[in-house]
This record gives C-alpha cells, sequence and structure tokens, in this order.
C-alpha cells in the first residue's frame, strides 16, 4: 500500500489528540505534515491560566514535545500560517511553499473575538488565547504599580484577571452583563463569585458598555458608556470565541458558523476532514475539551477506514481560579417542564443549583462546595432516575446511603448535638429543650435560644423539630411569608437587610436563602423599594423590577396606552402651563383631558412612544413629572388660605407648595397624599389624606393616618405646634420613619395602626434628635431621588428605547 | 451551499432589550413581544395577555416567565401558557440569538397575514 499523505492544519489540542489516536491504531498509515501558526507544538492550552498566575510553567504544559514528533515522523512546520486550500490541486498554501495532500484535516480552532470599538487596535490591547498572550500578560504585571482591564467577566476572563492579580497588577474586570458568569450562574451566585474575588482584590464592574479604548501609541484608559473610565497598561479582551473558519469558507467547503462535519467528521469534501472548536455539527458550536477529544477519536477512525461516529456527550466545567471552587455540568439554562432545586448556606458561602427534568438531573451549578461536583456529573451523564432521592439529593452522595429520603424523618434522625442555627451555634437537642419547657411556638423557641433570630435561613428547620417533637401538637407559625419565594415576612427581611448591610437584590437573595433564582413579580419590587430607602447612595435603582407605572413613568391604562400628568405645586397652575398642556393635547391627539382629584390635570389616551417627546415639551414649560403613578409622593392638595380667603389663617397654598417640593420625588412604600386647609372648614380636605395639615389661628395641626379610598378615615391627630417650620420638620421626619420602618404596599394608615400612634409620636414629635436624624437622612435620599425622571427620559439617546424594536408591518405587506 | 430559510429576520441587538425586560416588536398580525431573560435567553410571544389583552412586554420578567401588568397573569415565555390557577395562552415564535444580534422566525406571521 501507497503511504498516504495527511496535512493537518492546525497543531492545537484537538489535531494532537487525533495524532495519538491515529498512531496507536495504525501506526505508518500516513505520512504526516503538521502546519501550525504559533511557532510551537501542541500544548495543554487549558493550563494557560496556571501559566499566568505563575503555578506551571510552559515546559510543564507541554503535550507533544520535539522528540515525539520525531518519533512519529511527523514533519513539523510551525510558524507557517496555511492561507489557502486548492481542493481542486489538492495543496494547501502557505507564504513559503505549497504541500500535497491525499487527506487534510482541519483544526484551526477559534478566534477570539475583539470587539469592535475605537482604539482596539492599540498596543497593549490583546486577546486570551495562547502562549504569546500568555506571556504578553506576564511581561505586563512584572512593572510595579500595572493596572489591567479585563473585559469579560466570563470563564476566561476571570481566569486572566485572576492570574493577573497574582501576579500583582491593579485588575479590573469589566463585564457587560448584570452578573458575573450569567451563562452558568444565577445573580445570586454571581453575587457570592463577585465578592469572593474582590476579596482577592479584583475590582469588578458589572453592566458595563466599553465604549473605546484609549490612548496614545499605547493603550492608556478605558472609556466606558456612562463616562467611567478606568487606567490601564494592558486591556485583555476576552468576550467569546469563534469559530477560524477562513480558509475554509474560501475553500468553498460548508460553513454555517462552523465547518459543517458529518458525524465521521468528513467535511463537504470526502477528502477532509475537521475537528475541534473550528466545526459545526448537528447545529452545535463547541468550547470545551471533552468533545473535542471525542471528535479526535472519531476522526483517527475514519482516517483509518474504521466505522465510528461521533455523538457530543455532556461536558461540565471548573472555574481554574485558586481558591475560589466552581463547578458546572450539563444544560442549566431555565426551561419549560425544568425544576430547579436551589440551596444557599450563606454562613458557608455555599450555592447549590440543580436543574431537574422528567426525574433526571440535567444540571448543576455549584459554588463552594464542590466535593460532590462528579458526582452530580455522574447522574447527568448516566441519566439515573433520581425520583428516589429528590427530597435530599442536593446534600449530595453522603446523604443518599439506605437512610430515609423524609426530610422530617432526616430532621428526626438528627443527633441531639446537630447544629440547626448556625449564626448562633444552636444545636437540636437545646430546641428540644425549650420545647419541653414550654417553648411550642417559633417565636418562644427563637425568645428562649436564639435560632433562627439572625439570618432566619434555619427557620424551616427550626420549625421541623418543632413539628417533629410535638407532632399533632404542633400548629405551624402563621407567619406570613413574603412571598413564595421566601419563608421570610416583609419585616423580617427588613429587618435584615438593615442589619446585615444587604446592598443589591442578589445579596438579598443569597445571603437570606432565596428559593427562586430572581425572584417574582411579587418580591422583586419591594426589595428594590427596601434596598432604595436604605441604602440610597449605594444602592442603584432597579428599572425591571418596577411595575411598569413606575418603570415608564406613567399609568398604564386598559388598553396598553398611558396617563400623563404633570406636576402643578401645591394645585396651582399659571396660563403659560396650561397652554403647554393645551398645546401638547392638540399635538399628540390626547383622547381625553381630565382635572384629578389631586386638583391638576390628567392626559389619557398617550401613545407609549409619544411619551419622550410630550415630557420634552411639558419640560420646556417648567413642568415635570408628577409621580400620579408612583409609590411615593403624589399630591398635596391645598386650598386658597390667607391668600384670598376671608377665613384664612395661615398661608395654606405656601405651606402646599413647601412641602410638595421638598418631599417630591421620594419614594415610599405605598403612595402618599398630603393636603392643607387653610382653616376648620377644611376645604382641601385634609383631614383624610395620608398627611393633612388643618391650619388654626394660633398654629398648625398635623393628622396623619387618614384614608379615603376602598376605606375610609380621618387623620388621628400626631402633633400640634405653632411654626411652619415645624410643621415641616416633623412631617418630613414622619414620612422617612413610614419609608424605613413600614413594610411595602401599606399605606400610612396601616402602618400607623401595626405600630400604634404613640410611638409615631414619641419618635417625630417628642424626641427631637431623632426627629432631626430623620430629616437628614430623608434629605441624603433626596439628594438622589428629588430629580425629575421625564427630563432623564425624554434625553434625545434614550427615546429610542421607547418605540418598537422593529416595525415589520412594512416588510409583510409586500 | 446552505442559506438560512427566509423567514428568519434580524430584529436587532440582544442588548437593546434590557436585562429582565422586554421590547416590542410591531407586525400586521399584532404586537410581539420580545423577552430577555436573566440568563440572556430571548423568548418572543404574542403581546397580548390571554386575560383582557394586556401588554405582557409591560410585565415584570423573572426566570422565565413574566407577570401580566395589568391583573398579574403569569405566563411561561417558552410555551406561552397561563401558569398556576389561571388558564389561557398566547403564541410563541421561536427565536435565536447570534453574535449578539436577535433573529425572528416569521414564519407563523406570515402564514397570519396570508390568511
Ligand atoms: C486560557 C484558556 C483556558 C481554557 N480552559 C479550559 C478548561 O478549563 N476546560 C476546557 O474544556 N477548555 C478550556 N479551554 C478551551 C480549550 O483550550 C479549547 O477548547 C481547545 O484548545 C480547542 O482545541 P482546538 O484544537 O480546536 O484549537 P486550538 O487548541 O486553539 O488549536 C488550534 C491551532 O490552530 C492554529 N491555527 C489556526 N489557523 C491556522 C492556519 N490557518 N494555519 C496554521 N495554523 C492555524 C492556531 O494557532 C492554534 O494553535 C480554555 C482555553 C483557554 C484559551
Ligand atoms: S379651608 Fe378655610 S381658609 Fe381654606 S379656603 Fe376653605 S374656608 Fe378658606
Ligand atoms: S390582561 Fe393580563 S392579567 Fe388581565
Amino acid at each position: 500500500m501507497m503511504v498516504q499523505k495527511l496535512v493537518v492544519i492546525g497543531a492545537g489540542m484537538a489535531s494532537g489528540r487525533v495524532l495519538e489516536h491515529l498512531f496507536e491504531d495504525m501506526p505508518g498509515a500516513y505520512d504526516v505534515t503538521l502546519f501550525g501558526a504559533e511557532p510551537r507544538g501542541n500544548y495543554n492550552r487549558i493550563m494557560l491560566s496556571p501559566v499566568l498566575s505563575g503555578e506551571k510553567t510552559y515546559e510543564d504544559i507541554v503535550t507533544h514535545d520535539a522528540g515525539w514528533y520525531a518519533a512519529h515522523h511527523v514533519t513539523c512546520r510551525f510558524g507557517e500560517t496555511i492561507t489557502k486550500i486548492d481542493r481542486a490541486r489538492k495543496v494547501v498554501i502557505s507564504a513559503k511553499a505549497e504541500t500535497p495532500y491525499d487527506k487534510l484535516l482541519i483544526a484551526t480552532g477559534s478566534a477570539p473575538f475583539m470587539i469592535p470599538i475605537a482604539g482596539r487596535d492599540l498596543p497593549g490591547v490583546m486577546p486570551y488565547r495562547d502562549l504569546d498572550d500568555t506571556n504578553a500578560m506576564v511581561a505586563a504585571a512584572s512593572r510595579p504599580g500595572a493596572r489591567a482591564v479585563v473585559i469579560g467577566g466570563g470563564l476566561l476572563g476571570l481566569e486572566a484577571a485572576a492570574g493577573l492579580r497574582l501576579r500583582g497588577m491593579e485588575v479590573v474586570v469589566l463585564h457587560l452583563m448584570g452578573h458575573l458568569m450569567e451563562r452558568q450562574l444565577d445573580p445570586a451566585a454571581g453575587y457570592l463569585l463577585q465578592k469572593d474575588l474582590e476579596r482577592r482584590g479584583i475590582k469588578v464592574h458589572c453592566k458595563a458598555q466599553t465604549k473605546a479604548i484609549l490612548g496614545n501609541g499605547h493603550v492608556e484608559a478605558v472609556l466606558l458608556d456612562d463616562g467611567t473610565i478606568y487606567d490601564a497598561d494592558i486591556v485583555v479582551m476576552a468576550v467569546g470565541i469563534r469559530p477560524e473558519t477562513r480558509i475554509a469558507t474560501d475553500a468553498h467547503l460548508e460553513v454555517e458558523r462552523g465547518i459543517v462535519v458529518s458525524d465521521q467528521m468528513v467535511t463537504s469534501d470526502p477528502d477532509i476532514l475537521a475537528v475541534g472548536e473550528c466545526v459545526q455539527h448537528n447545529g452545535q458550536l463547541f468550547g470545551l475539551v471533552a468533545p473535542l477529544y471525542d471528535m479526535a477519536k472519531v476522526a483517527a477512525k475514519t482516517l483509518t477506514a474504521e466505522a465510528a461516529a461521533f455523538r457530543p456527550q455532556q461536558t461540565s466545567t471548573k472555574l481554574k481560579v485558586t481558591g475560589v471552587d466552581l463547578f458546572s455540568a450539563g444544560d442549566f439554562a431555565e426551561g419549560d417542564g425544568r425544576e430547579e432545586i436551589v440551596f444557599r448556606d450563606p454562613s458557608r458561602g455555599v450555592y447549590k443549583r440543580l436543574v431537574l427534568q422528567d426525574n433526571r438531573l440535567i444540571g448543576a451549578v455549584i459554588y463552594g462546595d464542590t466535593a460532590d461536583g462528579n458526582w452530580f456529573f455522574g447522574l447527568i451523564k448516566d441519566q439515573t432516575n433520581i425520583a428516589d432521592m429528590r427530597e435530599t439529593l442536593i446534600f449530595g452522595p453522603s446523604y443518599q446511603g439506605g437512610a430515609s429520603t423524609d426530610p422530617m424523618a432526616a430532621v428526626a434522625a438528627l443527633p441531639p448535638e446537630a447544629e440547626i442555627c448556625g449564626c448562633n451555634g444552636v444545636c437540636k437537642g437545646k430546641i428540644t429543650e425549650a420545647i419541653a419547657g414550654g417553648a411550642i411556638t417559633l417565636d418562644a423557641v427563637r425568645a428562649k435560644t436564639k435560632a433562627s433570630s439572625s439570618c432566619g435561613t434555619c427557620t424551616g428547620l427550626v420549625e421541623q423539630v418543632l413539628a417533629v417533637t410535638l407532632g399533632d401538637a404542633y400548629a405551624a407559625s402563621t407567619v406570613k411569608p413574603m412571598c413564595p419565594c421566601t419563608d421570610l415576612a416583609h419585616e423580617d427581611v427588613r429587618r435584615l437587610i438593615k442589619t446585615r448591610a444587604l446592598k443589591s437584590i442578589p445579596a438579598v437573595m443569597q445571603e437570606l436563602g432565596w428559593k427562586t433564582s430572581c425572584g417574582c413579580h411579587s418580591c422583586r419590587p419591594a426589595l428594590n423599594f427596601y434596598l432604595l430607602a436604605d441604602w440610597p447612595l449605594e444602592y442603584q435603582d432597579d428599572r425591571q423590577s418596577r411595575f411598569v407605572n413606575e418603570r415608564n413613568h406613567a399609568n398604564i391604562q386598559k388598553d396598553g396606552t398611558y396617563s400623563v400628568v404633570p406636576r402643578m405645586w401645591g394645585g396651582v397652575t399659571s396660563a403659560r402651563e396650561l397652554r403647554a398642556i393645551a398645546d401638547a393635547a392638540d399635538k399628540y391627539d390626547v383622547p381625553m383631558v381630565k382635572v384629578t382629584g389631586g386638583q391638576r390635570i390628567d392626559l389619557l389616551g398617550v401613545k407609549k412612544e409619544d411619551l419622550p417627546a410630550m415630557w420634552a415639551d411639558l419640560n420646556a414649560a417648567g413642568m415635570v413629572s408628577g409621580h400620579a403613578y408612583s409609590k411615593g409622593l403624589r399630591t398635596v392638595k391645598t386650598c386658597v388660605g390667607t391668600e384670598f380667603c376671608r377665613f384664612g389663617t395661615q398661608d395654606s397654598t405656601g405651606l402646599g407648595i413647601k412641602l410638595e417640593k421638598l418631599l417630591w420625588g421620594s419614594w415610599t412604600p405605598h403612595k402618599v397624599k398630603l393636603g392643607v386647609s387653610g382653616c376648620p372648614r377644611n376645604c382641601a380636605e385634609a383631614t383624610c389624606k395620608d398627611v393633612g395639615v388643618v391650619c388654626v389661628d394660633s398654629g398648625y395641626e398635623i393628622g396623619v393616618a387618614g384614608a379615603a379610598g376602598m376605606e375610609v378615615k380621618a387623620t388621628e391627630l400626631l402633633a400640634k405646634v405653632t411654626t411652619e417650620a415645624e410643621t415641616i420638620e416633623i412631617i418630613t421626619a414622619f414620612i422617612q420613619l413610614y419609608r424605613e420602618n413600614a413594610r411595602y404596599l401599606d399605606r400610612p394608615w396601616k402602618w400607623v395602626a401595626k405600630v400604634g400612634l404613640p410611638w409615631v409620636q414619641a419618635t417625630v414629635v417628642e424626641d427631637s434628635a431623632t426627629r432631626r436624624a430623620l430629616v437628614e437622612r430623608f434629605d441624603v435620599s433626596q439628594s438622589v431621588y428629588r430629580k425629575d425622571p421625564w427630563t432623564e427620559h425624554a434625553r434625545p439617546e434614550e427615546r429610542a428605547a421607547w418605540a418598537p424594536l422593529a416595525d415589520l408591518t412594512l416588510e409583510a405587506a409586500e | 451551499m446552505t442559506q438560512a430559510p427566509s423567514s428568519w429576520i434580524d430584529i436587532g441587538a440582544l442588548s437593546d432589550i434590557p436585562l429582565r425586560g422586554a421590547r416590542v416588536v410591531r407586525t400586521q398580525g399584532g404586537c410581539i413581544a420580545l423577552f430577555r431573560t436573566v440568563g440572556d435567553q430571548v423568548f418572543a410571544i404574542d403581546d397580548r395577555c390571554p386575560h383582557k389583552g394586556g401588554p405582557l412586554s409591560e410585565g415584570i420578567v423573572h426566570g422565565t416567565r413574566v407577570t401580566c401588568p395589568l391583573h398579574n397573569l403569569v405566563l411561561d415565555l417558552e410555551t406561552g401558557l397561563a401558569l398556576g390557577e389561571d388558564a389561557g395562552s398566547v403564541a410563541t415564535h421561536p427565536t435565536r440569538v447570534e453574535d449578539g444580534r436577535i433573529w425572528l422566525d416569521a414564519a407563523l406571521l406570515e402564514k397570519r397575514s396570508a390568511a
């Protein structure tokens, strides 16, 4: 038999494995010529990260050395890039020579994707793909005080960041998404990872839109869309890879996203095979080595004319950052018919998420305690039916054995020394003792033992201990959880946000053991409010966690149009404002213009895409949003008072305007309406408002907790004071206390009924130091939130987002 | 050699849709809502709640679900089916994301406008 010529393009991990199999299966079958663009042979690319961090050297990760190639008579052409395949003549072409083949193997891997932004060609901007990139990074890190910006917070970017940090660089990771490694992790786990990295001195900036790379002759800084600038000596781009298919496309092989191959790894040309990241099999691309090794096995068989077929397998990955344990396997996207089991142990920083479908485990993400990773991976690969161990699956293999799988029985089986409450170190024995001593409710156990009184994640366990110990005598607690995502009540969540300084939604969900990965429509708006009320300076308002009205700054109507209500301070307007409103009504075809109960004008039936332009017009006439849609300050209704009325005792209009100008823009647990009447005739109906002032000769009577909705209720007297300044201070303090304490969606009257008016009086009237502190905190919050949302969204660059993403009505008409 | 079927339409960039948010595509057969989940999946469903026609694109997106802004009906984005006690469903349209662009399969739309 004539020895055939096999030419291989690309000396990487996949082709290296093909050659190993080939030389083993049928030594001498081919005369092999190996081209590699890199000036070296095959090395273990996935171990570049330890080389970068200094934990390994290049020599440690070489797979095939010169001796190996010589032993197998491989003609090595390293440092020589193939630029063209001539299929008609069966030759490959490089800058140096033409080389004939009988069989050709393409294994060109992937090309890193470089974001097309200004400055990406500056020296110092690099991808992370091969040894040269790694060496360039190591060289840059050797300069003292050098700074690196890594763009991309996926596996590759984080490994680069960790390695550079270990080399002593200042490192910032810019990530486009809301949390790190969003493909593998939910926001809460992403938050854990971010905390871990920050502890190592890596700065993480999520939701970072890179605008440009700046520099004169060499990279100097990275500029973000929001104007943030990070100084940088190098910029590492790790935002993704693309199959390297150029020579295949030029040769008119079938190429979609990757080079299309059959189950036998043969391309559309029967003499050309392809393996590795450059291929596309059954519509799928590949980015991890395990499936590439399977491809290599098949390709070697095909080359030796043996039957074999490639079947992609499940894959697993580990983040290779020393000290950070992250493991993921299988398919962990949410989807139809899929269920997830989430386990969080905040005290140990452990997070596990399992994805199930039809009683099989199909995906797993584990953070912090990856010891069981391979066991889960085994269940995924073997498609084991897990119905019998479902309840305890998440606890791992050590929990399975022959023991009962009923969680109740598991609790019953726990020895007395088993720890139940990690925060307070309370064991099961202590709790059963307390129960024996008469503590038969959750609250009583909490009071006596402190169990579940800190982070609250063990509440369920404590209740199970109660149930097991008391049997039927135990009446399950009546604490109403905030929503099905948690067992904690609103009050608990508010308290824990404050005491444990939780400052983001993922932080709350992780630390308080949320059961879903991103909450629901009921908890998200509440958490968003609690966080912005407690941490006005640190927390970033999350627009996507708001109801439509607050997100769009207008009230949605039943037909999907919106109503627009400009603010009229204290119900006072002017000819100029009225004219602008009338003009807007004409210009945007407003079907109804209506006077509201809050002394202003409502423009109803506005189309969403018209909102920004209409706001801009109203802004131009000096008007701002009336927040007629918000859980926040709505209106301050006034009467004309001493200005015009013969009965007036004080300037009620002036006081109303002052209050409105002070309080507008603030977010509150539910809507807040004020009224100020100039005398007890009460023309402004102040005595059924959330806060109502009635002016009298001797001063001001401040009433609170009125209602005029489904419930009708007169205000209760909070205080009687003599000056306008005191009135304003007490009202501000009252509203801040309400903001800090009430549960979301409780109007002031509901909240006051719960906490009691005397406590409110003691806090905001009698205790002047507390009152002033409340006012100060309100002012801090207003420094952020007292701004007109219309102005912000009416900016030209914001407007596109209000219109449809695309309009297909024209195309479909043809 | 192979060509993408002509019914796939490039709608816009993934980044045009806010994370856990939605945007609307106007078509002859009514609006379609394109959702982007926290895991960066994109789903397209008719933008009309089966209850009383509420604009689903304005709902709060959680996991692969959306809650209608008008009366809190919860729909599964993948199947278009109402969840929980509620009944009803909306049509779904295939999508795919490639190189940061969103593609929508307009086959169903064409069928509709032809009808
Ligand atoms: C830093 C890093 C960490 C990684 N970590 C992991 C991990 O933990 N787990 C995991 O499973 N995977 C990991 N990967 C991915 C893994 O390395 C790849 O999946 C694998 O290397 C792909 O093998 P390949 O042979 O297809 O391509 P490559 O190994 O990239 O080899 C392709 C070779 O072809 C050469 N070439 C391209 N075009 C031409 C041409 N026209 N002429 C000549 N030569 C050419 C290239 O220079 C390259 O040397 C990691 C990758 C990197 C960069
Ligand atoms: S409340 Fe008194 S002051 Fe105000 S308008 Fe009525 S009568 Fe006049
Ligand atoms: S219209 Fe959607 S729930 Fe009523």
